[in-house]
């Protein structure tokens, strides 16, 4: 059998709650800044959780040519473009686009829309017989197809924002969007590995876009008690693996790359920014609610992907460092997910995991839901470019049991040549990349 | 140029649909041209243009009937959707003679190794339960009477169970039937409207080519038979005009000149994919052989940007048909989307000949959204579940309502005998991914 073709990473970009391009984001995340401030999206002053790491001004003309024809879209579909056109213009492909686009494809992990709050809930109560402790099907549909709105209901669907880049960048290859809650995109971007590998296609388009920042996805978290109730300064709620961590924080926004096989970037000229060589995925297959407490699902997960990426965990390179040089955790800030994924970690590593420097970027950015993935992806190659590690800020109350290297507070110079970035879902779905310097 | 990954089979398969759980009732149902459209059962559908809907009624099924005891309390943060997935999880493994831990068998064994099972499920957009949510919308009421946002934050939400969310996540479709069957290995949940199926079921293929997985389950489910379903298909010029008096079998029309629309149903399928050897090694028998699969995207220029081009659905066709290495000749049967809603026929018709030229007007369509309507993100794996069974039968169902078609064998039909080595399932979908699987008849 032939050996797969190698997969690199072209062209990247992002809009997130710390910034809207590349540079700006990453110096601020060396800075250790955080993105968290008072919901401004709606009135969320009563609810148990009043704060989150919104998006703000974008202007999606700043990013494409004619952004009148996204009017209707709505801001999973928005954030989407502005990061795409970021990594469609680094890969080139602005000056020189692909010349058959049934060879680029797409693989999103975007979330569902955002719902029409007002009148969702002005057509429920509109049609509520209280008498009967039930909706009136008649009368909601009344209420129903006078106030809601055509286009706001047909974006809701989850594949809407690949349906707007498709258009946009004119891509015709394989196309996809899963939805694996908060393991979709570093899902995405492991299955379009995985169809490049293939040989399938010489370009896809990979990432994931999301915000839950509304009144019913603050709603669900908190039901859940999966949401940070920090009382205080909002920039010190994200408190991955601290002691006093009680949940995550809201994030929103887009990661979008360009994963490209080296030959397809080879002959256009391209420069790889770094070379994508594992991915595993895995289910907990557990509870609904808990974590496998022995993380065997996200162990799988790990383990898999360094696997295909032909690195053996519990060995060092030559020079007496471990195989992986920085791992990104899904590191949320909740009870269970930290302590399970340490715990995975060293299942995974054995005695080295100590030696691997973990970090938490949504300790500064939030937790972007099913886009967490891919500006954490984004976030290692920038790592690796650079030579530093982001941080895990807030990292004042160290839980005691948990004995990782979590880079606390300050961002740190190393040598990164190797990263494992992992994302878990909500109901057990597990995900892992590996991404690497790239070679010739 | 041979293959050189390892053949994939379908050894089991489990459609949930109107005509209740498994190929049986489907099949009966299919043949003798029965639809199963009606005003919807749980709720008043009449304000609507078109009251019609495929619903699965509880007497046919209930969810409560397919998990093993350990695991009913959990039925009760299942939302429709979900339900169906679990139903039809049971009936894959069931029809692929497979035990799992939901079986909970006596010495323990179970016939795939949990971390060689993966899961692939497709899912819709799930709707929230307006009864359940309105209750605790009707809580916080401000002192003028109208809802306040304010109280909901502060108290209006306690009345929400816990785990309300957990209901509504697309990936609990995956996460109820991975639990129940204890399937650890690699899992995802495609999300592109009624090809997820299809997509669902490529992955899978290429996770047990690569040697990732022995097994999966794959397919999709979904319940589009509620207020904002049937709301957003309507707004999505989906839905036919029909009157509560007309005659609901007659109101699906796929690929006829007057066609007007589909009317959404529920349900989906899940199948069981399997490499040759596993299924050989453990005595199961291959119902079908998955011979290719092709995705591709197409260009949605319409204002809304959901109604998919026909170069990007023949473009899904050709890929899949070369995958399989097969000939355009070969294809026996064809299982499109066939919705009757005119402009996605335009586009499936359009690639059918593009892809097969003069031959498509020769080629047996099988359609089946006139008996259930349109099932969303699982009708793509109903339509692979009746593909199986005709190529297992070596039959087609009949058709209903086609008629004045001259350019594709679709007219109004009875079921009938009919050599079928090689089937093709293609499926477009709102929002323009598309996908096409070819499958082989098997010894």
């Amino acid at each position: 059998m032939s050996a797969p073709e190698r997969i690199v990473v072209t062209g990247m970009g992002w809009i997130t709650p710390l910034g809207h391009d590349l540079d700006t984001v990453w110096s601020r995340l060396m800075k250790g800044e955080s993105g968290m401030a008072p919901t401004t999206h709606f009135d969320a002053k009563t609810f148990p959780t009043s704060f989150a790491a919104e998006v703000r001004e974008l202007d999606l003309a700043k990013f494409l040519p004619d952004a009148s024809r996204h009017a209707s879209a709505g801001p999973n579909t928005q954030f989407a473009l502005g990061a795409a056109a970021q990594a469609w213009k680094q890969a080139g492909f602005d000056r020189s686009p692909p010349k058959d686009p049934r060879r680029v494809g797409c693989y999103l992990g975007a979330g569902e829309g955002v719902l029409d709050f007002d009148n969702y809930v002005g057509s429920n109560l509109g049609g509520w017989d209280a008498a009967q402790n039930k909706v009136d099907g008649k009368r909601w549909i009344e209420v129903a197809m006078q106030c809601m709105d055509r286009m706001r209901e047909i974006e809701q669907e989850p594949n809407m924002p690949l349906a707007h880049l498709a258009r946009e960048f004119r891509i015709r290859g394989p196309a996809f969007n899963c939805l694996t809650a908060c393991a979709a995109s570093t899902q995405a971007i492991g299955e379009a590995f995985s169809i490049l590998r293939r040989g399938d296609a010489d370009v896809m388009v990979s990432g994931g876009t999301h915000t839950m920042i509304h009144p019913f996805g603050v709603t669900g978290f908190n039901r859940l008690t999966a949401l940070s109730t920090f009382k205080g300064d909002p920039t010190k709620a994200s408190r991955p693996f601290c002691a006093s961590r009680d949940g995550f924080v809201m994030g929103e926004g887009s990661g979008i790359v360009i994963l490209e096989t080296l030959s397809h970037a080879s002959a256009r000229g391209a420069t790889p920014l770094a070379e994508v060589i594992g991915y595993g995925s895995s289910a907990d297959a557990f509870r609904i609610t808990d974590i496998q407490p022995e993380g065997r699902g996200a162990a799988a997960a790990m383990t898999q992907s360094l696997r295909q990426a032909g690195l053996d965990p519990q060995s060092t390179r030559p020079d007496g460092r471990p195989v992986v040089d920085y791992i990104s955790a899904h590191g949320t800030g909740t009870k269970e997910n930290d302590s399970i994924e340490s715990r995975a970690v060293k299942v995974v590593f054995g005695e080295l995991a100590r030696r691997i420097p973990m970090s938490s970027i949504k300790s500064m950015m939030g937790h972007l839901i099913a886009a967490a993935g891919a500006v954490e992806f984004i976030t290692c190659v920038l790592s690796i470019r650079h030579g530093m590690l982001p941080p895990t800020i807030n990292h004042h109350d160290p839980d005691p049991s948990l004995d990782l290297d979590y880079v606390p507070n300050s961002a740190r110079k190393a040598q990164v040549d190797t990263c494992l970035s992992n994302s878990f879902g909500f109901g057990g779905q597990n995900d892992a990349v590996v991404v690497t310097r790239f070679a010739a | 140029m041979p293959r050189q990954t390892r053949r994939v089979v379908i050894s089991g398969i489990g459609p949930i649909t109107p005509f209740g759980l498994g190929i049986e009732p489907l099949w009966n149902g299919l043949a003798e041209g029965r639809s199963m459209l009606a005003p919807a059962p749980t709720f008043d559908s009449t304000g609507f243009p078109c009251p019609f809907v495929g619903a699965i009624t509880r007497e046919l099924f209930d969810v409560k009937s397919v998990v093993p005891k350990s695991y009913r309390k959990a039925t009760k943060v299942m939302a429709r959707d979900i339900e169906l997935a679990v139903g039809a999880a049971h009936a894959a493994m069931a029809s692929a003679g497979i035990v799992t831990k939901s079986h909970e068998p006596a010495d323990g064994r179970v016939t795939i190794p949990p971390d060689r099972f993966g899961c692939h499920i497709g899912a819709g957009l799930i709707a929230a339960e307006e009864n359940e949510l309105t209750a605790a919308l009707a809580t916080a009421a401000g002192p003028d009477g109208r809802f306040s946002l304010s109280i909901w934050g502060s108290q209006g939400m306690q009345n929400l169970t816990p785990l309300w969310m957990l209901k509504y996540l697309p990936n609990m479709l995956a996460c109820h039937v991975t639990i129940i069957h204890d399937c650890q290995g690699p899992s995802n949940t495609i999300t592109c409207a009624e090809v997820s199926g299809i997509l669902s079921m490529g992955e899978s293929m290429r996770v047990i080519e690569r040697g990732d997985a022995d097994a999966c389950i794959s397919g999709g489910a979904e319940s589009k038979v509620n207020l904002m379903g049937l709301l957003r298909q309507h707004f999505a010029g989906r839905m036919p005009k029909a009157a509560p008096g007309d005659d609901p079998a007659a109101l699906v029309r796929p690929f006829a000149p007057d066609a007007r629309g589909c009317p959404p149903g529920e349900g989906g399928g899940l199948l069981i994919l399997e490499s040759e050897e596993c299924v050989s090694k453990r005595g199961g028998a291959a119902l079908a052989a998955l011979e290719g699969f092709g995705a591709r995207q197409s260009i949605c220029t319409d204002d809304a940007g959901i109604v998919p081009d026909a170069d990007g659905a023949a473009d899904a066709i050709r890929a899949a048909l070369e995958d399989a290495r097969a000939d355009l000749d070969s294809i026996d049967a064809i299982v499109p989307f066939g919705t009757g809603v005119p402009e996605l026929d335009a586009t499936e018709r359009r690639a059918l000949h593009a892809v097969f030229g003069a031959r498509a007007k020769s080629i047996p369509i099988v359609t089946i959204t006139p008996s259930i309507g349109n099932c969303g993100a699982g009708a793509a794996a109903v339509g692979a579940c009746v593909a199986v069974e005709c190529l297992r039968r070596q039959m087609l169902p009949a058709r209903l309502n086609g008629a004045g078609i001259g350019d594709l064998d679709a007219n109004a039909a009875p079921a009938r005998s009919a050599e079928l080595n090689r089937m093709l399932v293609a499926f477009p979908s709102f929002g323009g991914q598309n996908g096409a699987i070819v499958l082989g008849r098997t010894p």
